[in-house]
């Protein structure tokens, strides 16, 4: 299947950034989340209410549906920019010890 | 007279009082202020607490522990009745300490406590590594703590919501949006609101918090009662981190991090300054530094409704008798003693609890 | 701790505005917004974007482009990718930036917050793949990306100028499900002789309009009992229109019904707002010039009433040439001067918006949700949960927010808050102004407590508590 998202024109520049275990290659600078949209991914996180998969919803800082975790800390990721080796998690879906 | 009693103030005091009023088969009226009225039954801590509590008064470490006591049978009476989990946890709770000195200190006035309650106020004290192996997350900074195994904590949104249900099921009429503009006795109370209601009753309750102070001389009671303000943090809904409460941040059972409060003299200003909550996450990462990490999400100010000494005011008005007084600062804790055991003292039954201690001649 | 003779919450056109014209009067100014460059949701990264995609995005945001190059002036100092969480008497801003927290003073805040999609709570709007029509103009403004299976859902120009960019940009949507009815048109039409005034408006409209005839994107209004399918995410939608059933797969829902002035920093400081029936939200309440009850506070732009990118502008303008005289730095005859052609052109901009608030109102489904959709996205808690905590006597949403956590989680109410007071309205037959809205406070957006911990005056640790 086709990702829902399409690139108008694709960056040149690709870094490495790592989404739940996985490694995606994006663009470098871009907005994160649209970038992990662009890759196909289409759950960032589960709530800690229900459990319920969400995503990317206002893209403008507001909703905080598109929270991910990086370097334990839980972050918007509509209001991050893609750098090369972000290391990216589901929020508090590692071990709790550690990554809070 | 539509009522037996007529209740002024809807908060979690109100309620529970008239919660236990109505299981006894009484008639209730509560009246109730608005969304905008200051309200510590949405602002406290959450906390079913002993330890700290009556260091100068014995009577209220044994009134504080004989609710806690009460509070496991009265919240599964309550959850049961409305389906709601109260979120009791009593498996102890600590008082955290940075010093020796003052880890010390607090110990020889527990033990004095402990003595004059003839032994019955079971603590222990926990050294940084006893600690840790209780609290995995506890800072380097943290000395030791007192774990008092009587403290614990609930959900008091939760109580509040489960208090209003249950007074409406047991037939309590509860009228909200209410300021009282006048009271008098001319038979039985006759309570009068800004909106033209007028309720009747034999007796009455005044349990408005802070607007007792206001309300309270009206019925010839002092009412001496100040608010102080405590602001509170909460994080992110967080895993497990934090085992038992301390005085300093309990998890709560939807899982953020509770962080608390500040002391402060500020009248009747509710709000929330950077540099309280600046001092609350310091002290909160000192006490458990991963918390560094975790993201504030939101933050209040609330007024605690405190007496010259701290301790609960129950009073009987001299001038109309008939009229109470029952206002407290621990409103969570002692929400169980309101439930169960007070009713009988504004009853006059045999077997009430003795609660002159409380009463206003203390500050005269 | 900088001081400032004004600090302007906002770089979007009002914000711009104000700083360019306010420094331009010899002002100290410091901007303070979070995004990493200036332009705001509607000239999003138009420095960046427009010379790669202006033939798609349209004029109307190519414009933008002076004004952020506005903000290198001198006398302003711009924060960019500053997260305001505190405004506070003094005036104290508390922010954060590259993950530290950090402070300035300033004599006047100008909050220029602009506008929030109004929440459009409809079975199915928590899914993954459903997003707000300004998040797609987002993706494609900043980031050109755009979705290929896409449904637009709602009513409003903005749903015609998107489909008309995804049209032109090769992708167009598979279909425009509009809840404006024929009635909502025929009341419009009482406000035409004023929309006519404001005829540039309507021939953007008739145009975009052209477009998506062209492209045969199919069209159905007056739709309700709109629900978005999906287990994991949406996959499509079904909806009633005329009688007919129907339902269209897809990948990406698109909801739009209006837009709402975003009032968190506002209320924050306790601002008095009033509802608005026309546009069916809360404002500030403002004279001319943006200032509110509170002194020292102004508020220009979609943050005071939603009036779109140009009267932003002309309203950060007027709060600058405002404030630039209360300081002396011109007198009152050439601020009135100076305002007397941009009260005009405000005028100007506004005389279509009746008419277009009575044509596009918003979808009453999402007005009144039926009780299991959920309203607030955070905790989830449904329109069921909120009707019955009326039921257990809550008058405003401050009770509600205690008894089922609606507004507790980290939007703090963005996305809940005008169903709650709507709900509550309903259910206890008071107004909106009766019923409230959230005691909004810090923090503004979320802040981790290191950051916090790094401003603290005193020693950790060190606090004793009092006994009881």
């Amino acid at each position: 299947m086709k990702p829902a998202f399409l690139e108008l024109d694709p960056a040149a520049v690709r870094v490495p950034v790592r989404f739940a275990g996985e490694t995606l290659m994006l663009p470098e600078g871009a907005n994160l989340a649209t970038a992990l949209l662009a890759a196909g991914v289409t759950v960032l996180r589960h709530t800690p209410v229900s459990g319920a998969p969400r995503a990317p919803y206002c893209m403008m800082g507001a909703c905080f549906d598109c929270l991910v975790e990086v370097e334990g800390v839980v972050r918007q990721a509509c209001m991050m920019e893609v750098v090369e080796g972000l290391e990216i998690a589901r929020p508090h879906e590692g071990d709790a010890h550690d990554t809070l | 007279m539509s009522s037996d009693y007529v209740i002024i103030g809807g908060g979690v005091v109100g309620l529970s009082v008239a919660w236990g009023l109505l299981r006894r088969g009484l008639r209730v009226t509560v009246l109730d202020g608005d969304d905008g009225s200051f309200r510590a039954s949405r602002g406290n801590f959450g906390l079913v607490w002993v330890q700290s509590k009556g260091m100068n008064q014995p009577r209220y470490a044994q009134w504080s522990q004989t609710s806690a006591a009460a509070w496991g049978d009265f919240a599964a009476e309550l959850g049961e009745a409305t389906g709601q989990n109260l979120g009791l946890e009593q498996k102890g709770g600590y008082d955290f300490h940075f010093s020796e000195e003052s880890l010390q200190a607090t110990v020889e006035k527990y033990e004095a406590l402990k003595d004059k309650l003839d032994g019955d106020y079971p603590f222990e004290v926990l050294g940084h590594n006893a600690l840790r192996k209780e609290e995995p997350h506890i800072g380097a900074s943290v000395v030791g703590a007192i774990l008092h195994h009587q403290d614990g904590h609930a959900n008091p949104l939760r109580l509040l919501q489960a208090l209003a249900a249950d007074v409406r099921r047991m037939g309590g009429r509860v009228l909200t949006g209410k300021t009282v503009t006048d009271l008098a006795k001319p038979d039985g109370f006759r309570v009068t609101c800004a909106d033209g209601t007028v309720v009747e009753a034999g007796k009455l309750v005044l349990s408005a918090g802070l607007g007792a102070a206001q309300l309270g001389p009206k019925l010839g009671f002092k009412a001496p009662v100040r608010p102080q303000r405590g602001q509170v943090l909460i994080t992110e809904k967080l895993p497990k981190i934090i085992n038992r409460p301390s005085l300093i941040a309990r998890q709560v059972d939807e899982g953020g991090i509770q962080i608390g409060a500040t002391n402060e003299e500020v009248g009747l200003d509710d709000g929330v300054t950077q540099p309280g909550l600046s001092g609350l996450a310091a002290e909160a990462i000192a006490a458990y530094p991963v918390l560094g990490r975790a993201q504030l999400v939101r933050s209040w100010g609330a007024l605690r409704v405190l007496s010259p000494d701290g301790l609960p005011i129950y009073e009987e008005s001299a001038e109309m008798p008939g009229a109470y007084l029952v206002t407290c600062h621990s409103g969570i804790t002692l929400a169980a003693a309101h439930a169960r055991f007070l009713p009988d003292w504004l009853e006059g039954a045999t077997d009430a609890p003795d609660l002159e201690v409380f009463g206003e001649a203390r500050f005269s | 701790m900088t001081r400032y003779d004004l600090a302007v919450i906002g770089a979007g056109p009002a914000g711009m505005a104000t700083a360019a014209t306010a420094a331009e009067a010899g002002l100290s100014v410091c901007v303070l917004d979070e995004q990493p460059r200036a332009g705001g949701q509607i000239y999003r990264d138009v420095e960046r974007a427009a010379a790669r995609r202006g033939d798609i995005l349209g004029t109307d945001y190519t414009q933008g482009a002076p004004l952020v190059a506005g903000l290198r002036a001198g006398g302003i100092t711009n924060l960019a990718g500053a997260v305001v969480w505190a405004i506070e008497e003094g005036f104290r801003i508390s922010y954060t930036q590259g993950g530290a927290a950090a402070q300035i003073e300033a004599g006047r805040v100008l909050l220029a917050t602009g506008a929030l999609e109004r929440p459009m709570p409809l079975p199915g709007w928590t899914l993954p793949g459903v997003m707000t029509a300004g998040a797609g103009q987002i993706l494609l403004k900043q980031s050109g990306v755009l979705a290929r299976r896409a449904v637009l859902v709602g009513s409003g120009p903005l749903l015609y100028l998107i489909a008309a960019q995804m049209v032109r940009a090769g992708t167009p949507p598979l279909a425009l499900i509009e809840t404006q009815t024929r009635a909502d048109l025929i009341r419009a039409a009482r406000h035409l002789g004023g929309a006519l005034r404001g005829w540039r408006y309507l021939l953007k409209g008739l145009g975009l309009m052209a477009e998506i005839i062209r492209a045969r994107v199919p069209r159905y209004t007056g739709a309700q009992a709109i629900k978005i399918e999906g287990e994991a995410q949406a996959e499509a939608v079904t909806f009633t229109c005329r009688g007919r059933a129907h339902r269209i797969d897809c990948d990406t829902v698109f909801l739009h019904h209006g837009v709402v002035p975003n009032t968190q920093a506002a209320r924050s400081l306790n601002v008095a707002h009033a509802w608005d029936a026309a546009q069916q939200c809360f404002a500030p309440k403002l004279d001319e010039w943006g200032q509110c009850d509170v002194d020292g506070v102004l508020i220009a732009g979609d943050g005071g009433g939603i009036g779109g990118a140009k009267v932003a502008e002309i309203a950060g303008q007027l709060s600058a040439l405002h404030v630039a005289g209360e300081l002396g730095h011109i007198d009152r005859a050439t601020r009135d001067r100076r305002a007397a052609p941009l009260l005009r052109a405000r005028r100007q901009e506004m005389a279509a918006r009746p008419f277009l608030d009575a044509a596009y109102p918003p979808a009453a489904q999402a007005l009144a949700p039926e009780d299991a959709t959920v309203i607030c996205r955070c905790e989830e808690v449904t329109a069921g949960a909120i009707r019955g905590y009326a039921r257990l006597g809550c008058l405003g949403p401050n009770q509600t927010k205690a008894f089922g956590r609606p507004g507790m989680g980290p939007c703090q109410g963005r996305y809940c808050g005008l169903t709650v007071t709507a709900l509550l309205a309903d259910a206890n037959g008071q107004t909106q102004d009766e019923t409230g809205y959230y005691r909004i406070r810090p923090p503004l957006k979320p802040v981790t407590l290191a950051e916090l911990a790094a401003m603290d005056a005193g020693a950790p640790g060190q606090a004793e508590k009092a006994a009881e």
